[in-house]
C-alpha cells in the first residue's frame, strides 16, 4: 500500500468468514433426524434468515454444513456430482445402486482431507441410515477426521447443545436412543434449537429438519424466534 | 481481537499449516525454494464504489447506488455508473473495487456472446448469471486473488422476481431486502421494517418501493462520508428493465445548526 494512502474498506484480506449457524443429528432405532437452522450472519449482521445449510443428497444421505457458508455449498455441490450417476466416478453405474450413509460418510471424510492445506471451513454433519437400516450419524472437522455418534451438534450453538443431548439422549448407542421415538426425537431437537436461539445470536429465524426413514426423506421447518 | 479473527487464527495460520521448509530439507543443502516469494496475488481496493440497496416489491425488484467512485477519501470520480444491465431481466450492482467490477462487466458481456451465438431461444435467466458468478467469486478467492467486490444481482423472469448476494469470499445469499456496505448498517433495518410491516413483498407497491428506496439512499448520503447524493435507481418488471438517469433527492441540514460535538 503506497505511503499515508489507506484503504477506505477493508485492511486485511482473509480467504475464510465465519457465517454461523447450528446444525445436529440425532440417530434413532430405525430413523434418523438431522436439523439446521437457516440463519446466516456475518459479524453483528445477519444477511438473510434463510439461507439452507442442510441439503439431501440424491442418495439419500443428508449433509449439514456450519462454519463458512461459501466452502459449504459447494462441498455439497461437489459430493452430490460425486455420487449421481453421469458423472465423476460413475459410482451408480459401478455398482448398480446408490451409495450407501456409511460409505458416503467415507467419501466425505476422504475429500475433507483432500483440502487438508486448505481447509474446507466447515463443520460438517451426515445423518441416513446404514446397511441394516439404523439410524446412524457421522461428525467432523475440517479436515476430514470423523466419527459414528448417536447424536452429535455442531456449529455456533454447540456447547450449548450437546450436553443437552447427551443428557436426554444418551453418549452411546446401547443408551436410551433406540428407545426414543420419533415423535420424543423431534421434540427434543426443537427444544435444542428454541433454547439455543435464546442465547446464541448466531442461530435463529427457521429451523429446517430432514427426517429420514426407510420410506425416503421428509422435509419441515419451523419458526424460531427471530431477534 | 474479535471472534471472528480469534477462529481464523487458529485455522489459518501459515505455520499451522504449512509443512515447513526446514522440515523438508536438510540443513546443509539449500532449500529449492531459496530466494522464491510465495505467491501473492492479494490485492486492496483502490477505487472504490460504496453501498448498493435493494429489494423486492410487487411483481418486480428495485435497486440502487449511487454514481461516485472514491480513491480513498478522495471523491475521485463523480459519474460512474454502479448498476449494470446484463440481460433484458438482470441488473448487476457493485460495492468495492471499480477495475474489478469493470473486469467483470467485460466477463458478464462476453458470456452473454457465447450464449447468444448458440441462437437456442434458451436466454440466461437470473438464477443462472448468479451461480455463475457466485463460481467466479469463489474460484478467485481460492486462488487467493480475490475480485474486490460485493456484487447485487436484481432480476425477473417468468413472473419470479430474484435477488441475490456475492461476495469476494465467495460467500451468497438471497433475501427480499440487501444492502452492501454501510447500507448494511444504516439502510437495511430500514428496508427490512418497510417490507415487514406490510407483510412481505407482495404488499409493496412500486411507488411504495421508490419512496422506500429514496429514503435509504437519502440517510446514506446524511451519514455516509464515501457517498454522493446523486444515484440511479433499476427498476426490473415483467415486460419492463429501466435504469433511471442519475437524479438526487432533496435534503434538509437544517437541524445541523444546532448540533454541536456529538449532538447530545
Amino acid at each position: 500500500m503506497a505511503d499515508g494512502i489507506s484503504a477506505p474498506i477493508e485492511h486485511r484480506y482473509s480467504p475464510y468468514t465465519d457465517n454461523g449457524g447450528t446444525i445436529l443429528a440425532i440417530a434413532g432405532e430405525d430413523f434418523c433426524v438431522i436439523a439446521g437452522d437457516t440463519r446466516q450472519s456475518e459479524g453483528y449482521s445477519i444477511n438473510t434468515r434463510y439461507a439452507p445449510k442442510v441439503f439431501k443428497m440424491s442418495n439419500n444421505s443428508v449433509l449439514a454444513n456450519s462454519g463458512f457458508h461459501a466452502d459449504g455449498v459447494t462441498l455439497a455441490k461437489q459430493l452430490d456430482q460425486r455420487i449421481q450417476e453421469s458423472t465423476g466416478e460413475w459410482y451408480r453405474h459401478a455398482h448398480e445402486k446408490d451409495m450407501s450413509t456409511p460409505a458416503f460418510a467415507q467419501l466425505l471424510a476422504t475429500t475433507l482431507y483432500g483440502k487438508r492445506f486448505f481447509p474446507y471451513y466447515t463443520f460438517s454433519i451426515v445423518g441416513g441410515l446404514d446397511k441394516e437400516g439404523k439410524g446412524c450419524v457421522y461428525g467432523y472437522d475440517p479436515v476430514g477426521s470423523f466419527e459414528r455418534y448417536t447424536c452429535r451438534a455442531a456449529g455456533s450453538a454447540q456447547n450449548l447443545i450437546q450436553p443437552f443431548l447427551d443428557s436426554q439422549v444418551g453418549i452411546t448407542a446401547v443408551n436410551r436412543a433406540e428407545q426414543l421415538s420419533l415423535v420424543s426425537v423431534i421434540r427434543i431437537v426443537k427444544d435444542a434449537f428454541t433454547s439455543a436461539t435464546e442465547r446464541d445470536i448466531y442461530t435463529g429465524d427457521f429451523i429446517e429438519m430432514f427426517i429420514i426413514t426407510q420410506e425416503g426423506v421428509e422435509t419441515q421447518l419451523h419458526p424460531l424466534k427471530r431477534d | 481481537m474479535n471472534r471472528q479473527d480469534q477462529l481464523l487464527d487458529g485455522f489459518y495460520r501459515r505455520d499451522t499449516y504449512s509443512p515447513r521448509v526446514q522440515d523438508m530439507y536438510p540443513r546443509d543443502q539449500p532449500s529449492a525454494f531459496a530466494g522464491v516469494d510465495p505467491v501473492a496475488h492479494t490485492q486492496s481496493p483502490i477505487v472504490t464504489g460504496t453501498s448498493v440497496i435493494a429489494l423486492k416489491f410487487q411483481g418486480g425488484v428495485m435497486m440502487a447506488a449511487d454514481t461516485l467512485a472514491s480513491y480513498g477519501s478522495l471523491a475521485r470520480f463523480r459519474d460512474v455508473e454502479r448498476l449494470h444491465k446484463l440481460t433484458d431481466t438482470a441488473v448487476l450492482g457493485s460495492t468495492g473495487d471499480v477495475s474489478d467490477y469493470q473486469h467483470v462487466q467485460h466477463m458478464m458481456e462476453r458470456l452473454m456472446i457465447r450464449e447468444d451465438y448458440h441462437n437456442d431461444g434458451h436466454k440466461l435467466a437470473p438464477p443462472h448469471l448468479f451461480e455463475y458468478l457466485r463460481n467466479v467469486m469463489y474460484h478467485r478467492r481460492s486462488k487467493n486473488d480475490p475480485l474486490w467486490n460485493r456484487f447485487v444481482l436484481a432480476g425477473h423472469h417468468n413472473n419470479t422476481s430474484f435477488l441475490g448476494y456475492v461476495d469476494l469470499q465467495g460467500t451468497t445469499y438471497q433475501s427480499d431486502t440487501i444492502a452492501t456496505g454501510f447500507g448494511a448498517h444504516l439502510a437495511q433495518p430500514l428496508l427490512r421494517k418497510a417490507v415487514e410491516s406490510r407483510g412481505g413483498p407482495q404488499n409493496v407497491t412500486e411507488e411504495d418501493a421508490i419512496k422506500i428506496i429514496e429514503d435509504c439512499m437519502r440517510v446514506l448520503f446524511y451519514r455516509d462520508a464515501r457517498s454522493l447524493n446523486k444515484f440511479q435507481r433499476a427498476t426490473i418488471a415483467t415486460d419492463r428493465l429501466e435504469i433511471t438517469e442519475p437524479y438526487s433527492v432533496d435534503t434538509e441540514w437544517a437541524f445541523a445548526e444546532s448540533i454541536r460535538g456529538y449532538g447530545v
